[in-house]
């Protein structure tokens, strides 16, 4: 295929070096490899991520180096496209270069061979047939018709016929196929790329935003008007709403595009398995345009979008699209209060709380109606159970720390006891502890408050602590006032700390104040203690009574006094509850225009096609040269192919015995 | 070049039984199922049955294969009737035709057959190398039965469950031997060598053995109902596609490591028994090439299929996702492999390390992108 290039290099001029050069094999092979292992960054290195998680992961000098490189947006960095660009001028050269001598091959016959050259090559036979040298000719021709091979007779000297015949050729449209393709899908992929947008930001006709703002406040050099430029970008529209752009999301930014229609979103649905996994997600559509006569209402999912005015319109994602919630705010603190206050709000929603002293801002980011996940009781993960609605918010405290937590709206069942489920976390990347809130007969918290706020009434403990201290002094023989006193101390400062700090506090109090020497003996007495106060308190509570007191009275007990000493880590002054909601969906879609979509197409058309050629249509060519040679006519035989020599063997062989007993043979 | 061969070529004429028989399939499952088939899955049926004809045509081996799994998965619907539960309660199911227990029958005759080939190879012993091509038929056979039964099982889990079971990691483990099995079946009749067995089988029990693994520690062999973005016809020509070509580099580099070793060996002492036993490295070359174009010409079709695809579920015919880009990295490498073997001129040991190399790339991109890499095609997870 290269002989064209085995010229003395030195003779040519420098731009018909540079053209062998860059039309050379050994420049696209490189070019291949080299493309190959540069695609491999933009997967190991996740692309288009938000760039402060870049900056904490690699660093700031190494987050420069990187972002100077383009590798956050790899495929479309200078030098990514450059190499491409170079593969595809390669390969467009290798095809001007070679386009004369495909075509010319696919074609031509070669009849101007000499029978040394025929007799010298790889496959050749030699027979003698009675017939004359006119009549096996014509045989002969007939035979490599009924081979599928087009043939021609030429006349040489001495009257000597050879036959040409070739069958194949269109093997060399195969690589004039697979090469041009691959030029016309890079230009077709290059109309639907990120090209021109990349241009007329380098010109300064437009200015990628990173900020979060309402679509009103988008500056204009953000905005992309309609045009027949190809475009891919997302935009969340929530149930009962329309929008007319879609956000196109650039490196750490994005643009807004002006589309030349109108997208209501009557309504999102999401279809389940009996298993509970998702079957299916829809959205029905209604488009408004001037060019229509009425509204069009479609219905999209997944795999199924919808085409319109060469628009693609794609269902890709959900969220919530700012439920309406009702919650009760259960004070867990009673400094925030002793009564439920209820609220409502809107996912999405930030609002100012004065719970007590503390102020807190709560921002509502999400609501979801019923979460199947696996069941925490279960050890096969693949048990799943629906939760039931919850909801996701923060706690901003003043000085702008924050909190996330995710409240479960109904209890949930463990071990036979019903339980409020709230999970806390401090950042995203962790996974969320949960707090265990029991519920009382009545279903409600007012038995777990009530005993919360008792530990809190200074006066009741102070009773409790005193009736319990004389009980443990009665056995000794006389009175000690400052024995009483102190223990009297104790006891409610174990339950201060309680409450201030959970276990955790009390057992930090026993490893830091008392002497080590006493510490193992005393250590069990103190926790002793403070649980005997804690049972003490829970037996004045009404309708509990130590002598009488259930299993289950006792088993609520624990798990108050469980969930009080870890409230400390908790960090909110209240638990809120979902007691109503309106649950208002919101259905993420991808809208796509491809103006190049069908040329890329075409191009991958002909890539098939061409290979299927190259690979699996081989050019072979047969001659024979026919003289008269002793009143018989000589013949000899010779074939060649370009693909699958082994296979050639075989079918010459078959078919030179074949011709051969046609061309009534008298030798072979 | 002596002619071994009796092979291919005079075909034709008498396999019209074939066509009528698959033309008769082809409309049974249409009048059957002409209520739930939409027009691409019509067309993809009968793409099928046309590749069937075509493939049949010349093979023998693939009518006798295709007529059994027929025969097979028939009389395993007609046992099941429409209870998953006699898979446990029926002895023929339970023990042989169940899909789990079809694909456990796979699973030990491709074991077995690997080690057969490999017995005939060392004791040079021709009738033990058939055996091991007798073994591979019915690992094939069974192995296609369970695909083909699972497909009714996952039907009968419950109404719009069911898919066809090239759908996760899993099944596609079954699919990759079966069909890199046919690939070689069929090359080790044209070529009338038993020698190359052994190391392609390597492969295929590598795969089973992984795919034991996944069944028993992951639980992996459970029916789960798909996600949404797979449920679509492309599934049905995308994966089919993308695994003949994974099995015919597989194959490849398969022949690639008996390459080196027999040139290895042949540069030691070429009267040495492995070098007679095996092939001539000539042919052993010839049939990487061979594999290497036929796993580039599927591929290319199946990652078109894929961008065709994508475009309809994901917004895009491509979006760089890893998996993408993972295709093109090898449909890259083995472009430049084949430029460099049929304008070049190379072949020999270079290019046997080369097609090993790719067999490397191609496993990233297969198993690689799913465990280590996140993208929106995250379908099979380990």
């Amino acid at each position: 295929m290269s002989d064209a290039t085995k010229k003395g290099p030195s003779s040519l001029s420098f731009t018909r070096r540079l053209l062998l050069f860059i039309g050379s094999m050994e420049l696209a092979i490189t070019l291949l490899l080299t493309l190959a292992i540069a695609s491999v960054i933009g997967t190991v290195l996740q692309q288009n991520q938000p760039y402060a998680d870049y900056v904490i992961k690699f660093g700031p000098y190494w987050f420069d180096v990187f972002d100077k490189l383009g590798l956050y947006d790899v495929y479309s960095a200078l030098w990514f496209v450059a190499i491409l660009a170079l593969l595809v001028i390669s390969t467009s050269v290798c095809v001007i270069r070679h386009f004369p001598a495909m075509t010319k091959e696919m074609w031509q016959l070669r009849t101007n061979v000499q029978k040394k050259s025929l007799k010298a090559m790889h496959h050749n036979a030699q027979w003698q047939s009675n017939n004359t040298l006119q009549t096996v000719a014509n045989n002969l021709q007939q035979e490599f018709k009924n081979l599928g091979f087009r043939s021609r007779q030429t006349v040489k000297q001495e009257d000597a016929i050879l036959i040409s015949a070739m069958r194949g050729g269109m093997n060399r449209l195969g690589y004039l196929f697979t090469h041009i393709a691959i030029v016309v899908i890079c230009v077709g992929g290059l109309f639907d790329s990120n090209m021109p947008l990349k241009l007329a930001e380098w010109r300064g006709d437009i200015k990628i935003e990173t900020r979060d703002l309402s679509i009103r406040e988008i500056p204009a050099e953000s905005r992309l008007g309609e045009g027949n430029q190809g475009f891919r970008g997302s935009v969340s529209i929530p149930e009962g709403k329309a929008s007319e752009v879609v956000f196109l999301p650039v490196r750490d930014g994005y643009l807004l595009q002006a589309l030349p229609f109108r997208i209501e979103v009557k309504d999102f649905r999401i279809e389940h398995y009996p298993n509970g996994q998702p079957k299916s997600f829809e959205s029905d559509l209604v488009i408004h345009d001037d060019e229509l006569d009425a509204p069009m209402e479609a219905t999209i999912a997944v795999n199924h979008p919808l085409i319109y005015r060469g628009h693609a319109i794609y269902q890709a994602s959900f969220s919530d699209g700012g439920s309406i919630l009702s919650l009760d705010a259960w004070p867990l603190d009673s400094r925030a209060g002793t009564e439920p206050v209820s609220i409502q709000t809107k996912v999405f929603e930030n609002r100012q709380m004065l719970w007590g002293e503390e102020s807190m801002q709560l921002e509502m980011i999400d609501f979801r109606p019923f979460n199947i996940n696996p069941d925490p009781t279960e050890d096969d993960s693949r048990n799943v159970r629906d939760f039931g609605p919850n909801f996701t918010f923060k706690l901003r405290t003043q000085t702008g720390e924050a909190r996330e937590y995710e409240n479960y709206m109904f209890p949930v069942e463990r071990d036979g006891r019903e339980y409020f489920l709230s999970g806390v976390r401090n950042t995203p990347s962790e996974s969320f502890a949960y707090l265990y809130l029991p519920v009382d007969e009545d279903g409600s918290l007012n038995r777990f408050l009530q005993y919360s706020a008792l530990l809190r009434d200074q006066q009741l403990v102070s009773s409790i602590a005193n009736s319990m201290m004389i009980e443990a002094l009665a056995m000794l023989p006389e009175r000690d006032e400052s024995l009483e006193e102190s223990l009297q101390q104790t006891l409610e400062t174990l339950i201060k700390m309680f409450v201030r700090g959970g276990f955790d506090e009390v057992r930090d109090f026993i490893d830091n104040n008392l002497p080590d020497a006493e510490r193992d003996n005393l250590a069990p007495a103190y926790l002793g203690m403070l649980r005997e106060m804690l049972a003490r308190i829970y037996f004045s509570m009404d309708g509990i009574d130590a002598e009488t007191v259930s299993n289950e009275q006792l088993l609520f007990l624990q798990d108050t006094v469980d969930s009080i000493g870890t409230l400390s880590r908790y960090g909110s002054p209240v638990f809120l509850h979902l007691t109503d909601f309106e649950h208002i969906q919101s259905t993420g879609l991808q809208i796509a225009k491809a103006p190049g979509k069908n040329v890329v197409y075409f191009g991958c058309a002909l890539l098939v096609i061409g290979i299927f050629l190259l690979f699996y249509l081989p050019q072979r060519r047969f001659w024979a040269w026919l003289e008269q040679e002793n009143g018989q006519t000589n013949i000899i035989l010779a074939g060649s192919t370009n693909r699958n020599a082994r296979e050639f063997d075989t079918f010459f062989n078959e078919q030179r015995t074949q011709l051969a007993a046609k061309t009534g043979n008298s030798n072979l | 070049m002596t002619t071994n061969t009796e092979i291919m070529t005079k075909p034709a004429a008498h396999t019209w039984w074939w066509y009528g028989l698959l033309l008769l399939a082809t409309i049974g499952i249409l009048t059957v199922y002409q209520e739930v088939l939409d027009v691409y899955e019509v067309s993809i049926l009968i793409f099928t049955a046309i590749s069937m004809a075509m493939v049949g045509n010349k093979w023998p081996g693939f009518r006798g294969h295709s007529i059994a799994v027929a025969i097979l998965s028939l009389i395993a619907l007609q046992l099941y009737g429409s209870d998953l539960g006699a898979a446990e309660t029926n002895g023929v199911l339970k023990y042989m035709l169940a899909s789990q227990s079809a694909i456990m029958w796979m699973s030990v005759f491709f074991i077995a057959a690997t080690f057969t080939y490999f017995g005939g190879l060392i004791f040079r012993s021709s009738y033990t190398e058939k055996v091991g091509s007798a073994f591979t038929w019915i690992a094939t056979t069974f192995g296609m039965t369970g695909l083909m039964v699972r497909w009714r099982e996952t039907h009968m889990m419950g109404a719009d469950i069911g898919y066809i079971p090239v759908s996760n990691l899993y099944e596609v483990f079954i699919l990759f031997a079966v069909v890199t099995a046919l690939i070689y079946l069929f090359y080790e009749r044209r070529y009338q060598v038993r020698s190359l067995g052994g190391f392609v089988l390597l492969v295929i029990s590598a795969a089973v053995i992984f795919q034991l693994w996944y069944a028993f520690e992951r639980n992996a062999h459970e029916i789960q109902p798909l996600v949404p973005a797979l449920q679509s016809y492309w599934m049905k020509i995308h994966v089919p596609a993308n695994f003949i070509g994974y099995g015919a580099f597989a194959m490849a580099a398969m022949i690639g490591i008996a390459y080196l070793l027999v040139s290895w060996r042949a540069n030691k002492n070429p009267d040495s028994g492995l070098v007679k036993a095996m092939p001539p490295l000539t042919m052993m070359d010839d049939l990487m090439y061979k594999s290497i174009a036929l796993g580039f010409a599927f591929f290319t079709v199946a990652t078109i299929l894929g961008a065709l695809w994508a475009a309809e579920a994901w917004g895009g015919y491509w979006s760089w996702d890893p998996k993408e880009t993972w295709a093109l990295i090898v449909w890259l490498n083995y472009a430049a492999w084949l430029h460099m073997r049929m304008t070049k001129g190379w072949n020999g040991v270079p290019m046997a390390w080369w097609a090993i190399v790719g067999l490397f790339v191609t496993l990233f991109a297969f198993l690689g992108v799913n465990m280590f890499l996140s993208g929106l095609h995250s379908y099979g997870s380990l």
